[in-house]
């Protein structure tokens, strides 16, 4: 590939220190792949492997223990989102990067739609423009019209993630972080989010992706990338 | 993004102070009292930025000393030592340092505060839509029918019934009192507005009303806020980036969901861990 990648993730690891337990917890080591504009990377590998911890990384939900996250933003400059300013990482969250969590969270009283327009709002979009376009991004996503004005909180396991697809989708971020994004859709449903993720990367998003299902690697992933559980740290002697 | 305040090093003891207050207390010693002067060290050396329109919420236990900042901000208490900066356009005012009419020309023109007490941001004495014209007329508002109408504005905004303007905030329910609060507070369209645990004692239902009316007055306004909280549900949904205090130092702070999910420091896991 010559283009620039969007994104060059080096080194990157990861472990937790649970200082009540004395324990420490390694989940992603020496992690590395790129990132392309108009191209999906997906990261496989068992339970565990760390996949999750990585996309959350990048994201800095999780603090990154050592490696570089290069992002190379809109403005043509770059940084190392492992060490970025907290400030520089919302503009980030707000403008450029987006996130589709394994799990939806919402205020609790949001309707649907609003749910779904909240980054749009937070760029400034007005309710009514953000609700316009979220109807169009749930109709897309085969939500039932009688759901778009009801808090998500009592739909079912696939119709939550659809929203949380939806809420991801809608400000179409340069940058997309996925993590198992169909893994309670029925198949029908399914072929409709791999058409819009398609659709997107047409338009240029850089994707980075974690499939439930090997099929779907197959049929939307460019570059692929296995993570291997790591060693516990505790057990090093043990193992070697 | 552009800077609206800035706090270096604020402190604030209750008492009358001696040379070992601050090393012999805070998180390590697990006291904020000094056992040699018995003064209440409630805060002690924090810096932190804000920035325009963003939300940052303050958490800790009781006694943390998460009021003490936004009261020595909002001038309801005098520091004993620090700095702070607001910036208003390409004006800067030395917090610390105005006098009284300085003071009050802030908090009548640029500062809102929503107290956990509405008797605090209340006054009982008058009607809710009366409340709400006070501040008006102290923002220079004289006309009475403007004043009335954008009293009106405010509690229909804040879902307060307009017909009930009248009354006496006694009257109301608990929300309904945080809600004219707000819109008291908002009358004068701050761009800065500090929020005392504003929904803690509500019931669920009242709770999500007034966190979804925060965040949307955030997003329409542009509004910088400081959201005091006990509640990590609370930072969750409104602030972008969050501040743990203890024994009234700054134990950790960072992006709101790395607080919640990879919280650094001991105590800060455990206090995540006992809200689970
Ligand atoms: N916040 C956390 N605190 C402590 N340990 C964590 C945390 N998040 C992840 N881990 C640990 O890190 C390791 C990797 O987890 P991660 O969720 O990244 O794996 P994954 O590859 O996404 O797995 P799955 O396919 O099951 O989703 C696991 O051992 C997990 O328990
Ligand atoms: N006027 C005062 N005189 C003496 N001590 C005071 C005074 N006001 C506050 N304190 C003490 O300062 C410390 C910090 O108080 P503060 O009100 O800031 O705590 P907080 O974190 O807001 O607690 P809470 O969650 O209970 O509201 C406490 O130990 C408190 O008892
Ligand atoms: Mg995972
Ligand atoms: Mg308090
Ligand atoms: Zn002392």
């Amino acid at each position: 590939m010559t283009a620039e990648p969007i994104l060059s993730v080096e080194g990157f690891s990861k472990h937790f220190e649970l200082h009540e337990q004395a324990k420490t917890i390694p989940s992603s080591s020496n992690v590395n792949f790129d990132v392309y504009a108009g191209k999906l990377t997906a990261l496989i590998g068992p339970t565990g492997a760390g996949k999750s911890s990585v996309l959350k990384g990048i994201y800095r939900t999780y603090l990154p223990s050592s490696g570089r996250i290069t992002y190379h933003a809109a403005n043509g400059t770059s940084l190392n989102l492992a060490l970025a300013d907290e400030h520089q990482i919302l503009e980030l969250r707000s403008r450029e990067i987006g996130f589709v969590t394994q799990f939806l969270h919402a205020l609790p009283r949001q309707s649907t739609e609003d749910v779904v327009a909240q980054p749009l709002y937070q760029r400034g979009v007005s309710r009514e423009q953000g609700r316009q376009k979220a109807r169009e991004v749930l109709a897309n996503l085969n939500i039932p019209e009688r759901l778009w004005g009801v808090p998500p909180a009592t739909f079912s396991g696939g119709e939550k993630q659809r929203v949380n697809l939806a809420r991801g989708l809608i400000a179409k971020p340069r940058l997309l972080l996925l993590d198992e994004p169909t893994a309670s859709l029925d198949p029908t449903t399914t072929d409709r989010v791999v058409e819009m993720i398609q659709a997107m990367k047409a338009e240029g998003t850089a994707m980075l992706a974690i499939f439930h299902h090997p099929d779907l690697v197959e049929r939307l992933a460019d570059n692929v990338v296995t993570l291997t559980p790591p060693v516990a740290l505790n057990n090093k002697e043990v193992t070697s | 993004m552009e800077k609206i305040l800035e706090v270096r090093n604020l402190s604030k003891v209750f008492g009358k102070g001696c040379p070992n207050c601050f090393e012999k207390t805070g998180p390590e010693l697990n006291t904020n009292i000094c056992p040699d002067c018995k003064s209440v060290v409630a805060a002690h050396d924090l810096s932190l930025d804000l920035y325009k329109g963003e939300i940052l919420g303050i958490m800790g236990e009781s006694g943390s000393g998460k009021s003490t900042v936004v009261k020595n901000l909002f001038f309801d208490q005098d520091p004993t030592s620090g700095h702070a900066i607001f910036y208003d356009d390409d004006k800067q005012y030395d917090l610390f340092s105005l006098n009284a009419a300085q003071k009050r020309h802030l908090r009548n023109h640029h500062f809102g505060m929503v107290y956990q007490n509405p008797h605090l941001g209340l006054n009982f004495g008058i009607s809710s839509g009366g409340n709400i014209a006070e501040r008006l007329l102290m923002n220079d508002l004289r006309n009475y029918k403007e004043i009335r109408e954008r009293a009106r504005e405010l509690l229909e905004r804040t879902e307060v019934l307009t017909e009930r303007m009248d009354e006496l905030p006694k009257n109301f329910s608990g929300g309904m009192q945080q809600r004219v609060q707000i819109a008291k507070a908002l009358a004068i369209n701050p761009p800065m507005l500090y929020l005392d645990e504003v929904t803690t004692g509500l019931d669920l239902s009242v709770q999500a009303k007034i966190l979804d009316l925060i965040l949307e007055i955030q997003q329409e306004m542009n509004t910088a806020m400081i959201v005091v909280t006990h509640d990590l549900g609370v930072v969750r949904l409104l602030a972008g980036r969050t501040i743990v205090m203890k024994y009234g130092r700054i134990i950790e702070s960072g992006l709101t969901d790395q607080i919640l999910e990879d919280p650094q420091h001991a105590y800060t896991q455990r206090l995540v861990a006992s809200a689970l």
